[in-house]
C-alpha cells in the first residue's frame, strides 16, 4: 500500500511548479495517500493480451495543410489577458542566468 | 418557469410573434429573480440585448435568421464567449477575456441563439458539486441546502429554475449527466468527438466532450443537431450522422434493454433504487425487452479515471504559469518563484490535488503501473462495453447512486466525494453516448435514469430517449 510521506509531497508540489502551506502539506500527504491507495485495486486486474487505449474513436493522425489562416486575431487583443507586458510583447522574467 | 421547446420559440421569433429583445429581458428579468440560487458567475447582457436587437431587424427585414432564432441560452464558464469573462469558476483566470470564441458558442450563434450568462461551475471542471468554485457553490433548485451536482452544475440549475432554455455543459466523468439527475434536468453527453472542444477549457482531453442540458429531449437534439460535426479547430472532431440529430421517437416494442448489474448493487439509496425499478417496469409494459447484463470491470472504471483525469488535468493545467494570459504572481523576482506563487495563489485545492496526483502517476518510475496500467485496464472495460452492445441496443441503470446530498456533506473527504461519479465516468472512459431522463423522485429529490448506447449511435438513442422521457413523466 502506498503511503506518501511529507518529503513525496513536496516533492511533488516542487516538480508540479506548486508551493505549499505547512498544513496543505499535512493534508495532502494524507489525502493522496488514500486516492493513490484506493486506484492501486488496478494493480490485481489481468490484462494479458490487452493493450493500452490511447484515443477511443479510432482515429490515427488527422492531416492539415500547412498553411497560415487569418482567424482575425488582433495581436494587441491577444496581448491583453497578458499578466506584464512592454512594448506590445509579453514581459518574462530571465529564463537563462 | 417553464419554457416552449426551442423549436416552437425560434419559429414564432422568425415569423415575428415574438422579439428577440424580450425574450432575452426574460432571461435576464429570471437570472435576477434567482439569484440567491447563485448558478450565474456572470451576464452577458449588453452583448446579448444588441444581438437581439439585430436579430429582431433581420427578422423585420425579411431575412432567415436560423434555427434558434432569439433562443437565449447560458454557457458553463469553461466556454470562451464574448461579452463576459471565461473564468472556469477560477481564481487564476479571473480577469480573462476571451479574445476568440468556442466552437460550439459560434455554430449556436449562427443560427441565432443569444448566450445571456455564463453558469457556475466547480473550478476548471473539477468536481461533483460546484463546492470547487473558487468563487461560491450553486444551490440545487429543489432544496436549496442541497448541491446542484457538478461540475456543470450551474448550467443543469439554471435549466430547471427556468433563466434560459437551454444550457450548455461539459462532461468529463459525469458533469452533465449527474447535475441533470440531481436537479431534474435532461442531461446529454455525446459520442467522444461529436462536439467541437475548441475555446473550451480543457480538463482531461481523453474524455471531455460538450453537450447540452435541457427541459425535453427534443431541446436536446436541436442542439445538438447544431453543434454535430467535425470542426478544424479540433482534430478529435468525428463526423456528423448523415441522418442529423431530430429523430422521430421510436417504439419500446422489440428493443433490447440491458439493466446493468453492477449499477443496480450495493451502495445504491433504497429511494434511488425504488424509482429505478419504477421506471424499468414502465419500459417493460411499454413493450422493451428488459434483460439483466453484467459489465464486470465496471467497478474499476473509477479507479481507472482517477489517474487518467489527473494525469491529463496535470497536463493541461502546466499552461498556466503566469507568463501569457491569466493570474501571474506580480512580486516574484524570478520565474521559478513566479510559477510556484502564480499556482499557489491562482489553483484551489481541488485543482492542486489533481495535478499532484497526476504528477505523481506520470513521474518516471510509476508510469507503467498508474497510467499505462489504467489504460489497459481502459481497453477492457471498451471490451466490455462492446461485447454488451453485441447481446442489446441500450444498457441503464441509475445516473447516481444517491440524489443531491446536503451542502458541505462530503467536503471534508475527497475520495468521498469522488465516489459521486461512480456511475457516469465509464461511459466517459469508453466514448460512448448517455442521456439522464428525470426518472421520478425519492424523498422529494429528483432521481435521474441513465441510458447508453453504443459509439456514434446517437440518433438512436436520442429516438428511444423521446419515448423513455414520455413514459417516465
Amino acid at each position: 500500500m502506498t503511503k506518501l510521506t511529507r518529503d513525496d509531497v513536496l516533492k511533488l508540489a516542487q516538480l508540479a511548479r506548486i508551493s505549499l502551506h505547512d498544513d496543505e502539506v499535512a493534508e495532502f500527504t494524507d489525502e493522496l495517500s488514500a486516492i493513490l491507495q484506493y486506484v492501486e485495486q488496478l494493480s490485481s486486474v489481468n490484462l494479458d493480451g490487452l493493450q493500452p487505449t490511447n484515443q477511443v474513436t479510432g482515429l490515427t493522425n488527422v492531416m492539415r495543410d500547412d498553411v497560415v489562416k487569418d482567424y482575425g486575431y488582433a495581436p494587441l487583443e491577444l496581448l491583453k489577458n497578458a499578466p506584464r507586458t512592454q512594448d506590445n510583447q509579453i514581459k518574462v522574467h530571465r529564463m537563462i542566468g | 418557469m417553464t419554457w416552449e421547446p426551442i423549436a416552437d420559440i425560434a419559429s414564432k421569433v422568425q415569423a415575428g410573434e415574438l422579439k428577440a429583445v424580450d425574450l432575452v429581458e426574460r432571461a435576464l428579468q429570471a437570472i435576477a429573480d434567482n439569484e440567491s440560487y447563485q448558478a450565474i458567475i456572470a451576464t452577458t447582457t449588453e452583448r446579448a440585448r444588441q444581438r437581439a436587437h439585430d436579430i429582431d431587424a433581420q427578422v423585420a427585414a425579411g431575412e432567415t435568421v436560423g434555427r434558434l432564432a432569439g433562443v437565449p441560452f447560458i454557457a458553463k464558464d469553461n466556454f470562451l464567449v464574448f461579452g463576459a469573462e471565461t473564468t472556469a469558476a477560477s481564481n487564476i483566470l479571473k480577469g480573462f477575456e476571451a479574445p476568440y470564441q468556442s466552437t460550439a458558442i459560434e455554430r449556436l450563434e449562427a443560427e441565432g441563439a443569444i448566450c445571456v450568462a455564463k453558469a457556475n461551475l466547480d473550478a476548471f471542471a473539477h468536481g461533483s458539486s460546484t463546492e470547487n468554485s473558487d468563487f461560491f457553490t450553486t444551490k440545487n433548485p429543489v432544496d436549496p441546502t442541497r448541491v446542484p451536482g457538478g461540475s456543470s452544475g450551474g448550467s443543469a440549475a439554471a435549466t430547471v429554475l427556468g433563466l434560459a432554455p437551454f444550457a450548455l455543459g461539459t462532461d468529463t466523468g459525469g458533469s452533465i449527466r449527474l447535475p441533470a439527475s440531481f436537479c431534474g434536468a435532461v442531461g446529454y453527453k455525446p459520442t467522444y468527438g461529436l462536439i467541437s472542444r475548441s475555446g473550451v477549457v480543457a480538463m482531461a482531453s481523453s474524455l471531455d466532450v460538450v453537450g447540452p442540458l435541457t427541459s425535453r429531449v427534443v431541446d436536446a437534439e436541436l442542439v445538438l443537431d447544431v453543434l454535430a460535426g467535425q470542426d478544424e479547430l479540433d482534430s478529435t472532431t468525428i463526423a456528423r450522422d448523415e441522418q442529423g440529430y431530430l429523430p422521430p421517437a421510436t417504439d419500446l416494442k422489440g428493443k433490447k434493454i440491458g439493466v446493468i448489474t453492477e449499477y443496480m448493487g450495493e451502495g445504491l439509496q433504497p429511494g434511488v433504487r425504488t424509482a429505478t425499478e419504477a421506471g424499468i417496469a414502465k419500459l417493460r409494459d411499454a413493450g422493451a425487452d428488459i434483460v439483466e447484463l453484467s459489465l464486470p470491470s465496471l467497478p474499476l472504471g473509477l479507479a481507472v479515471y482517477y489517474i487518467l483525469c489527473p494525469a491529463e488535468v496535470s497536463s493541461n493545467l502546466s499552461r498556466y504559469d503566469g507568463q501569457r494570459y491569466g493570474y501571474g504572481d506580480a512580486e516574484a523576482h524570478n520565474l521559478d518563484e513566479s510559477y510556484l506563487q502564480t499556482r499557489e495563489r491562482g489553483f484551489g485545492k481541488e485543482a492542486k490535488r489533481r495535478i499532484m496526483i497526476g504528477t505523481y502517476v506520470l513521474s518516471s518510475g510509476y508510469y507503467d503501473a498508474y497510467y499505462k496500467r489504467a489504460q489497459t485496464v481502459r481497453t477492457r472495460l471498451i471490451a466490455e462495453f462492446a461485447a454488451a452492445f453485441e447481446q442489446v441496443d441500450f444498457l441503464l441503470g441509475p445516473t447516481a447512486p444517491t440524489t443531491a446530498f446536503k451542502i458541505g456533506e462530503h467536503s471534508d473527504d475527497p475520495l468521498q466525494m469522488y465516489l459521486t461519479d461512480i456511475m457516469t465516468v465509464a461511459v466517459n472512459l469508453a466514448g460512448v453516448p448517455a442521456v439522464s431522463l428525470p426518472c421520478g423522485v425519492s424523498d422529494g429529490l429528483p432521481v435521474g435514469l441513465q441510458l447508453i448506447a453504443p459509439q456514434r449511435a446517437d440518433r438512436a438513442l436520442l429516438a428511444t430517449a423521446q419515448t423513455v422521457e414520455e413514459l417516465l413523466a
